[in-house]
């Protein structure tokens, strides 16, 4: 039966896992949700974890047509998806707080630092300026800067 | 973003990006919103938020952050994120900017 030889489960479950790595930075990313706590790309790989799984005990089992090509190939897939969950949890739990500590920065309370610095049409403009220029015809009650990473 | 306006709140991004960079992006993404320039990190060295080596070619860059400065020129509320996937959400500031005067 040709179903019986196609390792269904361990190839699924490999797109899969691949599926899970590339949407979080494709899709989930974009919902604060989903990319604060990355709970459903981790359901995924989960799913995928079980495929996997199924698969590589098909993979071993003794009725192969060729037991020795399907051993080998079912390990390779599995220790690909395994690497691909890895380096997730890598990019999403360690890398990612490799940050400064920023012990230097302005508490609440404090006076913020006053810069200046070019605008997108080549203007330069001050914190003071940024705080005092009305908004619509009001005053504004406050500037919220927010820093980036950028993308050079 | 209409909303901070009606809390009289102005949004200003910062980053080592030019300003052509900047405008890029703000056009793409259909942000209206000030962008500003610091490709020196003179105003994010003075806030404490370079990031060394962290960028292409180990320039230096900003890690994410946010500050709420009020008219006066006083901090008001910070976000030093510890992982760069999580940052403020914009309710998390609005809630903030409703009790400035």
């Amino acid at each position: 039966m040709t179903m019986r030889r196609f390792n269904w489960p361990l190839w699924v479950g490999f797109l899969l896992t691949l599926v899970a790595f590339i949407t979080y930075f494709a899709v989930f990313v974009w919902f604060p949700f989903t990319r604060d706590f990355p709970w459903a790309n981790l359901l995924i790989f989960l799913i995928a974890a079980v495929l996997v799984v199924m698969g590589v005990r098909r993979g071993f089992a003794p009725d192969r047509s060729h037991p020795t090509r399907s051993k080998v190939v079912t390990s390779i897939v599995a220790a690909v998806s395994v690497a691909v969950l890895g380096f997730f949890v890598f990019i999403v739990f360690v890398a990612a707080r490799w940050l400064p500590p920023s012990k230097g920065a302005p508490q609440v309370g404090q006076q913020a630092p006053e810069f200046s610095l070019t605008d997108t049409t080549g203007k330069q403009v001050s914190l003071t300026e940024l705080r005092t220029t009305p908004i619509d015809g009001k005053s504004p009650k406050g500037v919220l800067l927010i820093f980036y990473r950028g993308y050079w | 973003m209409d909303k901070f306006k009606a809390a009289g709140i102005r949004p200003v991004a910062i980053s080592v990006d030019s300003p052509e960079v900047s405008r890029n992006l703000a056009q793409q993404a259909g942000y209206t919103f000030t962008f500003l320039s610091d490709p020196n990190t003179e105003a994010i060295r003075r806030y404490d938020l370079v990031h060394a080596g962290a960028g292409e070619n180990g320039h230096d860059i900003a890690r994410p952050a946010e500050f709420l400065i009020d008219s006066s020129g006083t901090v008001r509320w910070i976000n030093l994120t510890e992982n760069y996937w999580i940052r403020a959400r914009p309710e998390q500031v609005l809630e903030v900017a409703n009790l400035l005067k």
